[in-house]
């Protein structure tokens, strides 16, 4: 098993995955998710090719779009 | 300037203040803030910045006060259902403090009259409802060098964060508007009522900060909380370099109201 941080959570995973399986295993959807993936953005295009690795840390910022109504 | 007795006895507890003082709020006195939408988070935005005595408060809205605003939307009354949400904003700022300049626009935050809106003010927040307007803030205080603050709520959560000209801006973090239907709002999901007050405060807060130079922005950072947990956490960001208004290598130049014309479309067919 390896480990990633997830918003700050330490999370078990098996390797190979992508960042879209990542987020797919955390309740959400690659559209309603930006992500950091150890400091840096990643454009949406690119979360299935981006493969995940032992220790990465990963931001998942999640869209609120409320306010007046 | 001179305040009167009344006047210092009134801000008395900012003038007590280490970091605000007699100078701090001499800022506060003429500042100039623009907040968009006089709901959920305008409300409480609204009314900490009229007790705090800002000098001109701009609010733009065009929507009037419903019953079910009145849960959450705490600056508009009972009697108020029916009114403008601008002018019932309006009469509680005026009540709560006769010094503030209250400058009301009854209209839409559009691409056609954002740069004249921001231009006389120092600085703008951010309580609308709809992505696409917040992503149209967004790149109009952008590409006019003017700081503002973002907040969003839905369910029991929010989030926010405070932009500089040459920090990281919303767009840096969120790229593009999400697909119409796979993030409700909170016309959609609901809210709890407090999430509102509690953003909306954290929003007033930066305000203040901002025109007295107290303490340090919420720049280059997202605060996000879940209230159910009380669990609060502020995510580190820079600038994005393919940021597509403020990156190398900006595509978008010019505002466009595109986005939102789609978005109202498919929102009111899913609402049917
Ligand atoms: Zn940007």
């Amino acid at each position: 098993m390896s480990k990633i941080k997830v918003n700050e959570e330490i999370q078990e995973v098996t390797l190979p995955l992508s960042l879209t399986e990542l987020i797919r295993t955390n309740s959400a959807t690659p559209e309603m998710v930006s992500v950091q993936l150890n400091g840096d953005f990643i454009p949406q295009e690119k979360f299935p090719s981006t493969g995940l690795q032992d220790g990465d840390e990963v931001d998942l910022l999640y869209f609120m779009g409320g306010g007046a109504r | 300037m001179d305040f009167t007795p009344e006047q210092v006895e009134r801000y008395s507890r900012h003038i007590l203040l280490q970091d605000v003082g007699v100078e701090g709020q001499e800022r506060i006195h003429s500042g100039k803030i623009l907040v968009i939408g006089a709901g959920g988070l305008g409300a409480p935005v609204l009314l900490y910045l009229a007790a705090a005595g800002v000098g001109t408060i701009g609010v733009i809205d065009g929507d009037t006060v419903d019953l079910s605003n009145l849960q959450r939307q705490v600056i508009h009354f009972t009697p108020d259902v029916g009114k403008a949400k601008v002018l019932s904003a309006k009469e509680k700022i005026s009540l709560i403090n006769p010094d503030v300049k209250v400058i009301t626009y009854h209209d839409l935050f559009t691409a056609q009259n954002a740069f004249d809106l921001i231009e006389d003010y120092d600085f703008i927040v951010d309580g609308t409802d709809s992505f696409p307007v917040k992503f149209l803030i967004n790149d109009a205080c952008v590409m006019k060098g003017k700081p503002f603050s973002h907040g969003g709520i839905l369910r029991f959560d929010g989030q926010t964060m405070t932009h500089l000209p040459g920090t990281a801006c919303y767009r840096c973090v969120f790229h593009s508007p999400p697909p119409p239907d796979a993030v409700p709002t909170c016309s959609q999901a609901g809210v709890l009522g407090a999430i509102a007050g509690m953003l909306g405060t954290i929003q007033a807060a930066e305000t203040l900060k901002f025109l007295t130079g107290a303490g340090t922005l919420l720049t280059n950072k997202l605060l996000s909380f879940n209230a159910k947990n009380m669990s609060f956490r502020t995510v580190k960001l820079h600038k994005n370099q393919h940021c597509p208004v403020c990156g190398e290598h900006p595509v978008i130049t010019e505002l466009a109201e595109g986005e939102q014309a789609f978005c109202e479309i498919k929102n009111r067919k899913s609402q049917a």
